[in-house]
């Protein structure tokens, strides 16, 4: 007990000192001065090799190495969808004052269906750093040339509209599927979705010619594009992306409806306002290095910076949006 | 096509690159060898190191410690029944029992000799056909693979000793079962008794090494002195010997090679992979095999060992099919190698042996050099790692139980997994005791989980009718050639009797 209040003070005191160094020595010199932040230490709640481990670690290596962060440790904990690396924040909060767990749309997906107890309000949201848009792809062959033509299919039989996605009924690929079909008039509860266990099983299962479309991320989506085998029909961003401005969205197409799939940091509760500013402060300048640049392009990231006051406000709109179409669906 | 290979063979045949597919083969080996630990986390630590390289000299490192890493894998198999890899479950049926015999040079011996060939034919095929294979990936819809695991589970009679079949069935079952714990397709809890810990189900490689190599361990522990014997025996006899005679080079022949070219197109298939492939080369050989060999299957059979041993690592270069000429990764190891290609600013895909022939030939040109590495830089070492056995049960025993509880928890970092490995190893040790094989639940608990989630999805995309069995060509196909296997031995034993009752009336009348 009291071996953990000395480390706690003597972390606290080291941040504080960190602070004030960065506060001291000016903003032009901020560059060359010692980092903004002493350490951070990334809890990435999946495997090696996923989504949300390159996210932590490709941020990581751009904050150490501009210098805005001292160092950084990774530790992943697998389990419970991110459930159990939720509950063990919450849990040894008092020790986990530099942590930040990243996460990304299905905490907000998996709080609702009650995968886990907790929801990101019993978590402190730090910031949205990246994100990507939800795309719909047909085989390179299809007859399909654009949305409106599903749309045209799907009202008139539904089943014969079959929707691959990689990850189980209920989840991100199906729902942002049913809202698409919403938003065009179309009953969501009609959408045929065929869930396969990953993004490739299911890309397979296009190309197979067993189902007729994909509902991926955009960025996945563009990389299969250009290896010639599928066509992206639309995408869910509000405007075209700069990435790939050829794309139509979906609100071009006349149907209302966007989606982002987001990546953020989340911090244990507890954790004080001010520190949560720093982070911020850390992240935003680090959108502008040359480091977080290389990381950025190596793998097709949109940035979307979102500060911890406007990120909590998107959660809580995704959320409501997300909820609606669940519960229409029959999913809550 | 041609052009291409003679660049890809430029590139593979650089230091730098032949550096790579060095220490790639080394250290796969080493990571193959320690239980549990699988290549997976290894290439995703490694991918950021690879970013000052050439896209080539990259994903030759990566593709080295992939196939490496299940060459290595049946050595922790062969040795202390603990898997080192997923695929190489299927190693220890018949290469721990040899081991045990005192036969473990031998059986690393024919285990490194079936991964070479294996290896080898794999990669050859990959030269002659590659590009062409992809349609052969894509021809695979869910009602296809849903047969293909019916086929699988025939495999359990390789599994059932005589008499023992009803019992081996049930095992199967429970396999079944257990693969249904955790959320099913469509987001829905299965026994999982609000335990978030179930929520993901349990892992292939935490039952296999809670049910074999902790099982077996703490089985020495408690009946000291049946053990004590047989290693007193394994120690006398020739451990480190790596003799192989003709006969059995001859006997062993055709196995590899219906095994290379079966574990080759399974690995091809996007959705198999290495684990299935040698669960089903098991099951085949078993089929093949004379009666008198089939009892020896799960008692040390050298056929039993070279077959999954074969299939595993033709199906770890197969599965390089969809990864570079569809851009589909096949299993989560590939898939970290297809997202390192994309962060080189490879894009793989139709176009890639067009467009980027130097990556696409050097890769699989370089799959032939790591092999003859592998072979090489085994074989010498076999008779000082068989030696390992020699070592007393109070030093063997605990570092057993050490490493397959180390090597679980690596791969989720998550403590509950050694404890539901405690509990399964109790429930293990208990089925032990009554005789119950073990495997037919690995068998049904590795095909279990696919056979549903595709049978759902052929249902899904028929719209519930069952009529894709006989109206799919390729479904219906797989589907008789697995009634063949199943009805063929009883209706060659109902031949049988009536010949037999012919020739004695024929008797009694002459």
């Amino acid at each position: 007990m009291f071996g953990k209040t000395t480390k706690l003070s003597r972390r606290f005191v080291l941040s504080m000192a960190a602070a004030a160094v960065s506060v001291g020595m000016a903003m032009p010199l901020s560059s060359v001065s010692a980092a903004d932040i002493d350490k951070i230490h990334f809890l990435i709640p999946g495997g090696a090799g996923g989504g949300w481990d390159g996210t932590a670690r490709g941020t990581g290596e751009a904050l150490t190495k501009s210098g805005l962060v001292g160092t950084a440790s990774f530790e992943n904990m697998s389990g419970g969808g991110g459930g159990k690396a939720i509950a063990h924040l919450i849990e040894t909060a008092d020790r986990q004052g530099d942590t930040l767990m990243v996460n990304s749309t299905p905490i907000v997906i998996r709080s609702l269906t009650k995968v886990f107890p907790q929801s990101f309000r019993d978590l402190v949201p730090v910031a949205g750093v990246i994100g990507d848009y939800a795309a719909f792809v047909v085989p390179a062959d299809s007859k399909y040339k654009s949305f409106s033509e599903v749309v045209t299919d799907f009202k008139a039989d539904p089943k014969s509209v079959k929707i691959a996605g990689g990850s189980a009924r209920g989840s991100m690929d199906h729902l942002v599927a049913a809202q698409a079909f919403k938003a065009a008039g179309g009953n969501p509860n009609d959408v045929k979705y065929i869930p396969y266990d990953a993004g490739g099983k299911a890309m397979a299962g296009l190309l197979s010619g067993e189902t007729s479309i994909l509902s991926t991320g955009l960025s996945e989506a563009i990389e299969l594009e250009r290896s010639g085998q599928v066509r992206i029909l639309a995408m869910t961003g509000a405007n075209r992306t700069s990435d790939a401005p050829n794309i139509p969205t979906l609100t071009e197409q006349g149907i209302d409806a966007t989606f982002v799939n987001w990546r953020g940091f989340f911090a244990a509760p507890g954790t004080s306002k001010e520190k949560v500013a720093e982070y911020n402060a850390a992240l935003e300048k680090m959108y502008d290095t040359a480091d977080w640049e290389t990381v950025r392009a190596r793998n097709g990231w949109v940035d979307v910076f979102q500060p911890a006051d406007v990120f909590y406000t998107f959660l809580e709109e995704q959320e409501g949006i997300i909820g609606d179409l669940m519960r229409e669906l029959g999913f809550l | 096509m041609l052009d291409g290979i003679l660049t890809g063979l430029s590139t593979a045949v650089t230091p730098i690159n032949l550096l790579m597919v060095f220490v790639g083969c080394f250290a796969g080996t080493f990571i193959g060898m320690l239980p549990g630990l699988g290549p997976i986390s290894a290439i995703a630590l490694m991918i950021p190191i690879t970013y000052g390289f050439d896209p080539s000299t990259g994903m030759i490192l990566m593709a080295g410690v992939y196939y490496g890493a299940i060459f290595g894998g049946s050595t922790s198999s062969i040795l202390i029944n603990a898997p080192g890899v997923a695929g190489t479950v299927a190693t220890a049926f018949d290469g721990y029992p040899l081991a045990k015999q005192g036969h473990a040079g031998k059986a690393l011996a024919i285990a490194a000799y079936s991964s070479f060939s294996g290896g080898t034919i794999a990669a050859i095929f990959l030269l002659i056909a590659a590009p062409a294979l992809a349609s052969v990936a894509l021809s695979f819809q869910s009602a296809d693979y849903f047969a293909l695991m019916i086929l699988g589970l025939t495999a359990v009679s390789a599994f059932a000793g005589k008499g023992k079949f009803l019992i081996a069935i049930l095992m199967t079952m429970l396999g079944l079962m257990l693969s249904t714990i955790g959320q099913d397709q469509s987001g829905i809890q299965r026994f999982t008794f609000g335990a978030i810990d179930l929520i993901d189900g349990l892992s292939f490689l935490l039952l296999a090494m809670a049910t074999f190599a902790l099982s077996e361990a703490l089985m020495v522990v408690l009946k000291p002195e049946a053990t004590s014997k047989e290693a007193e025996k394994a120690t006398k006899g020739d451990l480190g010997s790596m003799k192989i005679t003709k006969e059995e080079v001859k006997d062993l022949a055709p196995v590899v090679a219906r095994s290379s070219v079966l574990g080759f197109f399974i690995g091809v298939l996007p959705g198999a992979g290495a684990t299935i492939a040698s669960f089903l080369a098991y099951g085949m050989e078993r089929n093949f095999a004379s009666a008198k060999e089939k009892l020896k299957f799960g008692k040390g059979s050298l056929r039993g060992l070279a077959a999954p041993e074969t299939a595993n690592n033709a199906a770890s270069s197969g599965s390089f099919v969809p990864l570079l000429t569809l851009g589909i990764p096949g299993s989560g190891t590939t898939a970290v190698m297809l997202g390192a290609l994309i962060s080189y600013g490879v894009q793989p895909g139709p176009r890639l042996f067009v467009e980027n022939p130097a990556v696409f030939w050097s890769v699989i040109i370089s799959m032939y050099i790591g092999n003859i590495i592998l072979l090489v830089l085994n074989l010498p070492l076999i008779p000082y790692i068989a030696r390992l056995l020699a070592l007393p049960k109070q030093i063997l025993t605990p570092m057993i139980l050490f490493f397959s509880l180390i090597g679980v928890y690596l791969v989720s970092a998550n403590t509950i997994d050694i404890q539901i490995m405690v509990l399964v190893a109790i429930i293990a040790i208990f089925l032990r005791l009554i005789d119950f094989p073990l495997a037919p639940m690995l068998l049904g608990f590795i095909l279990g989980g696919l056979m549903e989630d595709n049978l759902r999805r052929a249902l899904d995309i028929y719209d519930g009718e069952i009529s894709f069995m006989w109206e799919r060509p390729l479904t219906a196909s797989i589907l008789a050639i697995t009634a063949v296997i199943l009805f063929a031995p009883m209706i060659k034993g109902l031949i049988d009797i009536r010949r037999n009752k012919a020739l004695k009336v024929n008797d009694g009348e002459g």
